[in-house]
């Protein structure tokens, strides 16, 4: 029955693909993309993989297609008829490359089979002593946390330094000053039922992206999505009050601290555990109990996480939302 | 090969499939926004071939249960890697999203023979 439901969920993600790069409505597009990730969900959930299916839904469904749509608004929304040109060779290079990848994918080895080289390795080693060493159940979290910290480290770089980024492109403080005085800027508060069920969600999705944050180390979730859920319920207020209600809420300056902060938090754990004699990320070394240790260390980055991921995406929010769209005239370029 | 083994590599193939619609998408559309939705099409291609290769018969999400010892957890590994690369997709998706905004407020136009033909 799964597979039936698989084979439908895949087949639907293939035309909505298919509708996305075909329309040339580009808020179409977007709003396809949005349920595009939803289906991409759905299936990862089918695949076993719960905490990413959690952040594909928050991110890829929530996120993205809040900061398309707000791009979009400074950029016109239909895309022009394109020459022909090239087209056809395109089209017999794609064609071609899917009939290769695919010829390929007949020596991998099929779904589920669980002599397959990629549970050889390591992932056994994880499942075995997870439990032993960090003393939850998690193994996501404590792979992401403390097994593969370095990675997660610089991840979370990278998603500083893009914040930081998109802040100086978009040239946050000074611009061409924010669109307050426009009436979307004002929110949905005239709209009757976006306001009535739209406030009643705010609270309730921050207390589940709290939730998310705390009890990560026993069900799916942690500091990535617990970033992504805290941050689209602030763009959700964004929404129905206004762009500057939700800077009022979240000025810029908590914002900078939140990115700042979460970064250098996690990097700061790793230097403490080397100054009590550790190595850098060796959280065992925290407090007498190891097993305790790490569990504070996991819960310590996982903050940092959490706050550098929310603020990274309010921010990124912010740069596009309170952007005015410039209406140049093409003849001084 | 039993259908249900045949069955085991539909994922790869829609993998396959949704790699180049977005590939397809970055090459042949002129538009600078439907190539970036054409980038992110590929990476959720890729993002599910690494999904898929988690996936153990008979397994569920790992997340232990030491009570029962007869259960068979799917491969976290994939899961990790995937998981920060979402949330890394994204804010490298709004710096892309930043550099199309400032081209259109310079040139007027985010259409690539426009561009071309402005310089």
């Amino acid at each position: 029955m799964t597979i039936v439901f698989a084979l439908f969920l895949l087949s639907l993600l293939v035309i909505t693909a298919l509708a996305i790069v075909q329309t040339r409505n580009l808020f179409v597009a977007v709003m396809l993309l949005s349920i595009f990730s939803l289906l991409m969900a759905a299936n990862f959930f089918v695949l076993d993989a719960a905490d990413v299916a959690l952040t594909e839904a928050a991110v890829g469904a929530g996120v993205t297609t809040v900061i398309f749509l707000s791009a979009l608004t400074l950029i016109s929304g239909t895309e022009k008829k394109a020459p022909q040109a090239g087209r056809g060779v395109a089209l017999i290079v794609v064609t071609i490359t899917t009939l290769l990848i695919i010829y390929a994918t007949f020596d991998k080895p099929r779904l589920g089979d669980p002599e397959a080289p990629v549970h050889q390795h390591v992932a056994p080693f994880y499942i075995e002593n997870t439990y032993e060493l960090m003393g939850f159940p998690n193994v996501v979290t404590a792979v992401l946390a403390s097994f593969r910290g370095y990675d997660t480290l610089g991840e979370v770089f990278v998603v500083f330094a893009a914040a930081i980024g998109v802040l100086f492109i978009l040239d946050a403080r000074t611009g061409t000053g924010p669109a307050y005085g426009m009436p979307e800027a004002r929110g949905l508060k005239h709209h009757l039922i976006p306001k009535a069920v739209g406030g009643l969600l705010v609270p309730f999705v921050l207390l589940f992206g709290l939730y998310v944050q705390f009890h990560g180390e026993y069900g799916p979730g942690g500091g990535f999505q617990a970033g992504a859920i805290v941050a689209t319920a602030i763009i959700l207020y964004a929404i129905l009050e206004g762009e500057k209600a939700a800077l009022r809420a979240v000025p810029r300056s908590v914002l900078m601290a939140l990115v700042v902060g979460g970064a250098l938090l996690y990097g700061l754990v790793g230097v403490v555990c080397m100054l009590m004699g550790g190595d850098f990320l060796d959280y065992s070394v925290l407090l007498p109990d190891p097993v305790v240790g790490r569990q504070v260390g996991i819960i310590i980055i996982e903050a940092g996480v959490g706050m550098a991921v929310c603020g990274s995406l309010l921010s990124i929010f912010h740069a596009f939302a309170s952007r005015r769209p410039s209406r140049i005239d093409h003849e001084s370029v | 090969m039993n259908l249900y083994e045949f069955l085991g590599y539909y994922n790869y193939w829609v993998f396959a499939v949704l790699l180049m619609i977005g590939f397809y998408a970055v090459i042949a559309k002129t538009n600078l926004i439907k190539k970036l939705i054409g980038l992110s099409i590929f990476q959720s291609a890729v993002f599910l071939m690494y999904i898929s290769m988690d996936k153990v018969e008979g397994g569920t999400a790992p997340i232990l249960k030491p009570e029962m010892t007869d259960l068979i957890y799917s491969n976290p590994l994939p899961q990790v890697l995937i998981l920060t690369a979402i949330v890394v997709g994204v804010a490298t998706l709004a710096l892309g999203l930043a550099i199309v905004v400032r081209i259109n407020e310079r040139y007027g136009s985010i259409e690539e023979h426009d561009l071309l033909d402005a310089d």
